[in-house]
This record gives structure tokens, C-alpha cells and sequence, in this order.
């Protein structure tokens, strides 16, 4: 589907910008609560939640565009407080591109140079090496208005990136693109983003983009911070819950704790028995329950005589076909729900009949425990 | 209901014709008398000439009359203008309690009886000590403006993306240079479309000024002067066309400016978004 991009190490263990603290309230609401976080230099970073999460006001306050009621922001060891847009070593590309209509495409581009009084040839240059960064060569002279969507995107990027910021800030860049440019560009803007080896910071509600091009996510909540971590142990390890419902599909197990020491669990469900599982870092034990969470794909459909180490036996009750995957329902004795299984067609998932019975396998390495 | 589908489209039409003659048969009634040879104004034409415009210029009243409009046109729709762009930016970038209100309230002297409003102005200015003159007339000239000003503006305000601001202000951009370089290029034609359309409403404007200048006419004023001598009729009559011409030539003008600063705002470049 997506073109797996290899994640070349651009970033370096400095730290480039310190969020501290921060909390921005509007009268008794608060946007953001007491946020810190460390994104590290030339770090491909994703700010991921539901609207209403925080995620675009950290991104404004970093950009300048609002201010912490309280905490502290730093960009590149400089602190922030007081100092004004038009003077951070950011640039950004905002959600509706913000492309000057009155402008053309060069016009824009070179819009910031202006006040840096390069000589003539000189801002050419550099407006010539960011258009063709964005695969733009040739269109300067087009205007604003005679751009498509993703053209438009391309200048807001170039526009950006020919200032030669510290930090790239990104809000829902792809958000307005269709579904097949928008795989595109993660691809590209990735690409991109190991070429000039800058720090993105991403803003995105939207988990499979924060997915296939973040070396870290943050993922937000009620302005909380929730986890900060590869895109591999949000998906694997998600802190809770809520995580783990907003990063794809789970299914939730409920489970008795028997047994807790500093690095593993044992837990006691109705569905898969006994299972030993890692403790997550910050596992708040509230009372005896728990929660046991499995990835839809990662139950695997037991063909005929098969057999599994572990395996948990149902019957189907809905089948879900999406092409290259089916969707499945499957009922397990004990369960109160049911689990849903994706299986790709290879072998007939999507002749599977509802009503009958079937074993499901998997690895208990799949199994993630989450606080209630 | 097929006869009325068969003859529907060419009643339509026909309406659509009588429609049109109605609104503007006494607009090409003006033009045409005022090159008739004969003072009076009558079916068939005597013979056609142009002696009517040439004397124009030759009126010193009415070279006044022309002057005072000017000056009361200029000082309108500059006044109105300025007042209506504070308004329109208000009203179109923020959001407060009471901003419809306002907003309806601005926009009231549009449908009240301007007589009244005449009438309203002069108890007014009396009140306050004014002695009627073209500043009097300024004044009142403002207040049926502002809603015509406030329209055009709004227009051409609305949707302005306030990330325009924000990305030239992140490109390094000062507030002041943000003004210069983003916000008064877009907004500029709708400036001048205001400017336009007020200047042509004062310009036509007889009733307020009417009630509020002193000794000094206007040129409807002096229009209306006029018509007491029948002789003088064609006068008036090639003065009048000169001013339709002047007012449409301007309406025009204003009106695309208008929609191309509509266009501009629309940071999201309509057809091709």
C-alpha cells in the first residue's frame, strides 16, 4: 500500500525544542495541561490526537502564534517567552496553506528572503533550490490561483523551507489532499525531511500519517500528554486504553491481576487463560483489574487441522470483506465481546461462513496490558 | 402541462423583455432628447445636435454646482470609507457580543425614509450650532454612504484567511510590513470599489443635500433649480446624461473591483482548491 520509506538516523541526542510545563487555559478550560516534552534536533516529531487535544495550540505556541499561561518553551537552547513570531528560527505550514493569492509562485516563495536583502541573483538561487526541493521547477511564474491542492501545499513548503529554519512546524499539511496524494506526500515530506535534515514537527489527527513518517509521536489527549514514543511501541505498547482504541483497531480483554513484580504481570482472563505479559512503564495498578488488549491482526485464522501453541477456538458471527483484508467478528465463550480479527484473503479469509466455527491463533507477545 | 411547458419559455421571455424596458426606457429617454434640436421634449425629433453639451461650460453656476459636488463627493466617500473600513474589519475578523447588532444597525440608514433622515440631520445640525454648508452636507452625505461602504467592504474583508497574516508574520514580516505587503494588497480593491460607489452615491444624491447645504447647490440641486425654466430643460437633460454615463461608468468600475477583491480573500482559490 505505502511505500516503506528506511529511516535514515537525521537526528542527533541534542534537544531542540524544550517544552516545559506548559499549560495555556482559556478562562476555566484548559488547552493544554502542563505539557513537557524534549523533541531532539533533526527529529521527524508528530503531535497526534483527536481535535480539541491541544495539539495545534503547542504548535501555535511554538510558532509564536499564542502563549503559555504558564511553562516555558525553548528552540534551540533559546528561551521564547516575549519573543515574537517574525523573530523565531521556525517557519510553518499551515493548515490552509496560506498561500499569498497575489503573489505568484516565486513571489511567494521569496516572500521572507525579502528582508534578508540577499543580492538579486543570490535569492534566486535559493528560491530556485526550494522549488526544486518540492518538485516545483518551472512553475514559479504560475499564480497562487492556478495551483492544485497539492501544488498548493508544495509552494506553503517551499515557502518555508527556503528560510532555513531550526524547526519546520506543520499543521495537518496533508489533511485537505485526497487519500492517494496524501500517501504520496507522507512518502515525500519524509524524503524530504532526511534530505534537509531539519526538525518537522507534525501536527496530525490522523494515526496512520503519524505512523509511517514520525521517528517519535506524541500522542494527546484532553490537552494531557498521553505517550511519547516510536511509532512501533505506540502501536505494540500503548500506555492505555485510549491510546491503543485511537491508534487503529483493539480488542479489550477484561483480566484479574494475580501476580505483579517490577517487570512483568500475570494475568487471569475468561478468553486466553493464564498469560505472563511485560509491565507497561508507568503501570498504575487500580484495584485487581485489568486490562488485556490484541490487535485485530495479530489473531491469526487456524486453517483445518493446524494447530497453535495458543490458539482460543469461537464461532464467526460477521464477516467484513475490504479487498485485500476481511474483517471478522468472532464470538468466544467467556468473552462479553466479541473479538474482531483481520485476516488477509491469501487463503479464503473471505470465504470463511458465518456461523461457523474457528480457531484463532497467537502470540502472547501480542498481548498488551493496560491499567483499567 | 405541456401547454405550459410549450409557451411557458416564450412568455418568459417576453416578461423578461417588458421587464427590462421598464427599468430602463426613461434612462434612454435622457440621452436621446438631450440632442434634440427643440427645447421641448416630444416624439418626433426636430433635428439632432450636440448645442446643449456645448453649453454646458458656459454656465458659471453650474461650474460651481460641479465644484461643490466634487469637493462634498471627495470628502463623502473618503470619510465613509475610512469609518467603514474600521467597521468592516471588526465586524468580518472578530466575534463579540452585539456584533449583528451592530452590524444591523450600521446598515439601518439604508432602508429608513431619507427625507426623515433629512429632516433628522437638520434638527441636528441646528441643535449643535452647525450653520448649513457643504460640510453639513458632508455629513450627511456620510451617513447614507456608510451602509453602501460597509457592503462593498465586507465583501471584499470576508474570508480574508487570517493565516495570511500569521505566515507573513512567521516569514519575518513586522506588523507594519504584514499591512504593507499582504493585508492592503488584497484588501486595495475593495478600498477603491468603496471609494467609488460612495463618491457616485453623493454625487446623485439630491433630497439630503437638499435639506442641509446652505447657499451652495450641488449639482442636483442645481438640477432641480433648472426645471422651473422650461427653456432650460435641454440643458438639464444633456447635464443629466452626462452624469448617468459618469455614475454607471463608476458603478462598473467599483463593482468589478468589488468581486476581484472578494476573489483575493478567498484564500482557498475557488475552482481550483
Amino acid at each position: 500500500m505505502l511505500e516503506r520509506v528506511q529511516s535514515e538516523r537525521t537526528q542527533t541526542d541534542r534537544t531542540m525544542i524544550e517544552i516545559r510545563d506548559v499549560t495555556r487555559s482559556y478562562g476555566s478550560f484548559k488547552a493544554l495541561d502542563n505539557a513537557s516534552l524534549a523533541i531532539r534536533e533533526g527529529e521527524f516529531f508528530s503531535l497526534l490526537g483527536p481535535s480539541g487535544c491541544g495539539k495545534t495550540t503547542l504548535l501555535r505556541m511554538i510558532a509564536g502564534f499564542d502563549t503559555p499561561t504558564s511553562g516555558s518553551i525553548a528552540v534551540d537552547g533559546h528561551p521564547m517567552d516575549g519573543i515574537p513570531a517574525n523573530r523565531r528560527p521556525t517557519n510553518m505550514v499551515f493548515q490552509s496553506y496560506a498561500i499569498f493569492p497575489h503573489l505568484n509562485v516565486e513571489q511567494n516563495v521569496a516572500y521572507g528572503l525579502k528582508r534578508l536583502k540577499l543580492d538579486a541573483g543570490a535569492e534566486r538561487r535559493r528560491v530556485e533550490e526550494a522549488l526544486a526541493q518540492v518538485s516545483l521547477t518551472g512553475l514559479g511564474k504560475r499564480r497562487a490561483t492556478e495551483l492544485s491542492g497539492g501544488q498548493r501545499q508544495r509552494v506553503a513548503l517551499a515557502r518555508a523551507l527556503v528560510m532555513r529554519p531550526k524547526v519546520l512546524l506543520l499543521d495537518e499539511p496533508l489533511s485537505a489532499l485526497d487519500k492517494k496524494l496524501r500517501e504520496q506526500m507522507q512518502v515525500e515530506l519524509r524524503r524530504l525531511q532526511q534530505a534537509v535534515g531539519i526538525t518537522f514537527v507534525l501536527v496530525t489527527h490522523d494515526q496512520y500519517e503519524a505512523l509511517a513518517m514520525s521517528d517519535r509521536i506524541a500522542v494527546m489527549f484532553g490537552g494531557k500528554i498521553a505517550q511519547v514514543a516510536s511509532p512501533k511501541e505506540i502501536y505494540q505498547r500503548p500506555v492505555n486504553r485510549q491510546v491503543a482504541d485511537f491508534l487503529g483497531g483493539m480488542n479489550f480483554v477484561k483480566a484479574e491481576i494475580v501476580e505483579e513484580n517490577g517487570a512483568s504481570l500475570v494475568l487471569d482472563t475468561l478468553g486466553f487463560g493464564r498469560v505472563r505479559t511485560d509491565k507497561p512503564r508507568a503501570f498504575v495498578r487500580n484495584g485487581g483489574a485489568a486490562t488485556l488488549g490484541i490487535r485485530p491482526e495479530r489473531l491469526r485464522v487456524l486453517w483445518d487441522n493446524a494447530s497453535a501453541k495458543f490458539e482460543v477456538a469461537g464461532k464467526v458471527v460477521e464477516r467484513h470483506y475490504f479487498g485485500e483484508i476481511t474483517h471478522l467478528i468472532v464470538e468466544i465463550p467467556g468473552l462479553e465481546k466479541p473479538l474482531s480479527v483481520t485476516e488477509t484473503n491469501d487463503f479464503g479469509a473471505d470465504d470463511i461462513p458465518v456461523g461457523a466455527p474457528i480457531r484463532l491463533a497467537y502470540d502472547p507477545e501480542a498481548l498488551v496490558a493496560m491499567a483499567d | 402541462m405541456t401547454a405550459i411547458r410549450r409557451y411557458l419559455p416564450g412568455w418568459l421571455s417576453s416578461y423578461a423583455v417588458l421587464y427590462l424596458l421598464f427599468l430602463y426606457l426613461p434612462v434612454v429617454f435622457l440621452p436621446i432628447f438631450s440632442v434634440n434640436t427643440a427645447a421641448t421634449p416630444k416624439f418626433p425629433l426636430s433635428g439632432v445636435t450636440l448645442h446643449w453639451y456645448e453649453d454646458l461650460p458656459r454656465t458659471p453656476a453650474l461650474i460651481d454646482a460641479t465644484w461643490n459636488s466634487l469637493i462634498v463627493g471627495i470628502s463623502a466617500s473618503i470619510l465613509s470609507t475610512v469609518l467603514g473600513i474600521l467597521a468592516a474589519r471588526s465586524i468580518t475578523r472578530y466575534r463579540y457580543p452585539g456584533r449583528r447588532a451592530i452590524n444591523g444597525l450600521i446598515m439601518a440608514p439604508l432602508v429608513l425614509p431619507e427625507v426623515i433622515v433629512a429632516i433628522s440631520m437638520l434638527l441636528v445640525m441646528l441643535q449643535l450650532g452647525l450653520s448649513l454648508s457643504l460640510f453639513t452636507v458632508v455629513l450627511g452625505h456620510v451617513l447614507v454612504c456608510i451602509p453602501y461602504s460597509m457592503t462593498v467592504l465586507t465583501s471584499g474583508f470576508e474570508g480574508f484567511d487570517r493565516s495570511l497574516e500569521e505566515a507573513s508574520a512567521d516569514l519575518g514580516e513586522s506588523a507594519f510590513g504584514t499591512f504593507r505587503r499582504v493585508t492592503l494588497p488584497m484588501v486595495a480593491p475593495a478600498i477603491i470599489s468603496s471609494l467609488l460607489v460612495c463618491f457616485t452615491i453623493s454625487l446623485d444624491e439630491f433630497i439630503i443635500a437638499f435639506f442641509l447645504t446652505g447657499t451652495e447647490a450641488t449639482l442636483p440641486i442645481y438640477i432641480w433649480g433648472q426645471l422651473r425654466f422650461a427653456a432650460k430643460l435641454p440643458g438639464v437633460l444633456a447635464l443629466g446624461t452626462l452624469l448617468l454615463f459618469a455614475s454607471f461608468l463608476l458603478m462598473t468600475i467599483a463593482e468589478i473591483l468589488r468581486r476581484r477583491a472578494a476573489r483575493r480573500t478567498q484564500n482557498e482559490g475557488g475552482l481550483y482548491a
